[in-house]
């Protein structure tokens, strides 16, 4: 029971700061129809803004200030950088930010080194925020999951509440008319990208502590958090929400399971020894598999449902 | 975004010019270092060219080489078996003779049947393996060959070395195992049950995880299973930040039970880790700041006055750097040449007295003996008299010196002779 508790709220926790990866990169996604490569860069730049600044003026500070930095960049990048590279299509889009990602990693080499930052938890956040049954439950996951989730509800408001919102679903598919009706286009797409990078920005200022700070950041959390969006439906905000609690709930219950297939053939009363064929894949356990298993639920999803969980477009 | 790319510019040209050859001596004998420079194990790489040039200019200065002048030329092999095999055929193309490689063992197989094979087809051009730190102890044994030389102790001796320590404590019952999924981790799970078993039947091993290397993000469900396993202690092999994440994952749920380690003071690890790490990370390693007596102090401080600041924050680690290095120069002084396989004979069988006590490279496998340490974790020395421990908040003096900047460094446990790290080898080696 403990452990069931303990794995639930560790999976749950997981699976929202998936959320609070993907996020952005589907909005930008939905919104523009750019597939932003750099997408984890800006989650690194937001970990190594917030190492900087709380080293300066404290956590809660740099929590407000390096995502806002992190956007900043995100609409320098949108304005000098992609809006130029548009007009030769999706390929170049992707291309220019497949190498932007690049150019920050070396940036972050330059400036900070090779090696982690002692980015910590700061204190008030440190510590168990309750205790079930024997094992803590720290605080800072509690606020992790917190954080996700009013930035969810934060986005959904802003998208379909307010003006600005109202403006960008506009611009999506009637572009002309929103330009006839004096509103600025290209501006709206800037603050759209700029919004997504502030957004990585932000979880990375959040997981950058929880985790480790350093360059290899980026490169760890890229691949999964294109699982998350395509699993949930390219572009679709529930759908990655939904998609991230189920990788969450299955990379961290296959953990606890110690069962291969020789103990399914042993259950047969087949015996399987180190000389049977193949003797490595049937030994191979399902917590041994476990980080891999996303990539095959991605496979799988786009072989019987291309278009995600909740995606509206086909493949 | 051009401010970014100038700087990029601006950098390749300082490291080019920093590492174009700057002596021009009757003899220079380059060493090829293979090592990941980029991707995730990038920072680990990097710290270990440090140490090469370090002491490359160390023994040019003092001439322990002869006239011979050492000089490190680094190859980024991305920690790609692949990748290593092309930067071989570099090495070859280029005429180097040494190569020296330490990261994953899954590397250092593929190279030492490389090299065996170039050897065998181009006999007077034969290439000299020096490994530094891939410790799959298959090297050594059934895979053992007179081209590779091994400065490590392997896995299997530094785990008998671990559970001799282990067996000690009678309170000890449960141990979980946890460890990277390729041949070193495995190896390492492998020998910690078979010794557990012959030392202490008692003890039971309630877990043996195996995860992909490099893959786990959040640690988490390890250690609720690790909770759940009612473990006293953990044993892993893991390193970079498999490592860390582990311990931090392990503090955040409360785990009380220590951590055996291999590198548990690796590169790095104990500034991601920080306060996690406090009294629960122990290690085994052939060195660490705070042993005593610490003959290697005076040159772990000049080392740590030129990388111990930001950006690059990495204080002196592999002593057997230096005991490769060194022995190196005496061999090839002793064997004045240069050439691989004079100097190969030279080293088989060396005894060379190393900063903590004399150490033998056995001839019959090529596996270093050398004396080990167990250590834990602990606060770094505050003292008042002295400015620059003011960020230290430790009250043992005994931990005179953190580590990587982090505030945390390592307070000895016990101390290994050489001769009882000596394990029995299978080896059956074919010189030329």
């Amino acid at each position: 029971m403990e452990f069931f508790l303990i794995s639930m709220l560790n999976s749950i926790s997981y699976g929202l700061l998936l959320f609070m990866l993907s996020s952005g990169l589907t909005i930008i996604f939905s919104m523009m129809g750019v597939l932003n490569f750099a997408h984890a860069s800006f989650y690194m730049l937001g970990a190594y803004f917030a190492y900087q600044i709380s080293g300066w003026i404290g956590f809660w500070p740099a929590l407000a200030i390096a995502p806002l930095l992190v956007g900043a960049v995100g609409m320098a990048v949108e304005r000098y950088g992609l809006r130029t590279v548009h007009k030769f299509g999706h390929v170049a889009e992707l291309l220019f930010t497949f190498g932007l990602a690049y150019l920050i990693d070396e940036a972050v080499h330059l400036i900070w080194g090779r090696s982690s930052v002692p980015y910590a938890v700061p204190p008030s956040l440190d510590g168990a925020a309750f205790t079930l049954f024997s094992t803590e439950y720290p605080i800072y996951r509690v606020f992790m999951m917190a954080v996700s989730i009013s930035m969810l509800i934060g986005i959904y408001l802003t998208l379909t509440r307010s003006r600005i919102g109202l403006v960008i679903q506009a611009a999506l598919t009637h572009p002309q008319t929103v330009e006839t009706l004096g509103h600025n286009v290209p501006r709206v797409f800037m603050l759209v990208f700029g919004g997504g990078s502030a957004l990585a920005g932000l979880a990375g200022v959040i997981g950058g502590n929880a985790f480790i700070t350093e360059p290899g950041m980026a490169a760890a959390v890229g691949p999964i958090v294109f699982v998350v969006v395509v699993v949930g439906g390219m572009g679709s905000l529930v759908g990655a929400f939904l998609a991230s609690l189920l990788i969450g709930v299955i990379q961290t219950f296959s953990v606890a399971l110690d069962y291969s297939f020789v103990n399914l053939f042993a259950k047969l009363g087949i015996t399987i020894g180190p000389n049977t064929p193949l003797a490595a894949l049937w030994d191979l356990t399902i917590s041994q598999t476990a980080p891999v298993l996303p990539y095959l639920l991605m496979v799988l999803m786009l072989i019987f449902r291309p278009k995600g969980i909740l995606g509206t477009r086909e493949g | 975004m051009k401010m970014t790319f100038n700087r990029v510019l601006l950098a390749g040209v300082i490291a080019s010019a920093l590492v174009a050859p700057s002596v021009l001596a009757a003899e220079t004998l380059k060493i090829a270092y293979i090592d990941p420079l980029s991707g995730a194990f990038a920072n680990v790489g990097e710290a270990g060219l440090k140490h090469f040039e370090f002491v490359a200019a160390d023994i040019n200065k003092r001439k322990l080489a002869g006239d011979v002048k050492f000089e490190i030329v680094p190859f980024d092999n991305k920690v790609s078996p692949q990748e290593s095999l092309n930067v071989l055929k570099k090495v070859e193309d280029q005429g180097i003779r040494y190569i020296t490689q330490g990261n994953s063992s899954g590397v250092a197989g593929v190279l030492i049947d490389a090299v065996n094979k170039y050897n065998e087809r181009n006999p007077g051009k034969s290439i000299l393996y020096l490994n530094y730190a891939a410790v799959d102890p298959d090297f050594t044994n059934s895979k053992c060959s007179f081209w590779h030389f091994r400065f490590d102790a392997n896995s299997d001796m530094k785990m008998e070395a671990l559970t001799d320590f282990i067996a000690k404590d009678p309170k000890i019952k449960k141990v979980y195992l946890i460890n990277q999924n390729y041949s070193f981790g495995q190896a390492v799970s492998r020998a910690a049950k078979e010794y557990l078993k012959r030392k202490r039947p008692d003890i039971q091993v309630v877990g043996d995880d195996l995860h992909p290397i490099g893959q786990v993000k959040d640690f988490a469900p390890y250690v609720a299973k690790i909770k759940a396993s009612g473990a006293d202690i953990v044993i892993t092999g893991n390193w970079g930040n498999d490592i860390s994440l582990l311990i931090k994952a392990a503090k955040d749920a409360g785990l009380n039970a220590p951590f055996y380690t291999y590198y548990g003071g690796g590169i790095g690890a104990l500034s991601s880790m920080g306060d996690a790490a406090d009294g629960k990370v122990k290690q085994i390693t052939e060195w660490h700041a705070n042993i005593r007596p610490n003959k290697t102090e005076k040159y772990a401080n000049a080392f740590d006055a030129k990388y111990g600041g930001p950006p690059a924050n990495i204080s002196f680690y592999y002593l057997r750097v230096n005991n490769e290095m060194y022995m190196l120069a005496k061999a090839i002084k002793e064997a004045k040449s240069t050439d691989p396989k004079a100097v190969a004979h030279k080293l088989e069988g060396m005894k060379y007295e190393a900063d903590t006590g004399e150490v033998e490279m056995r001839a019959t496998d090529h596996q270093l003996i050398q004396p080990l340490y167990i250590s834990t974790a602990a606060k770094a020395y505050h003292n008042p008299k002295d400015p620059k421990t003011a960020k230290f908040k430790g009250t043992d003096p005994e931990v005179k010196y953190d580590q990587d900047d982090s505030g945390y460094g390592f307070k000895t446990d016990a101390r290994i002779e050489a001769y009882v790290t000596v394990q029995p080898t299978s080896c059956h080696m074919k010189r030329p």
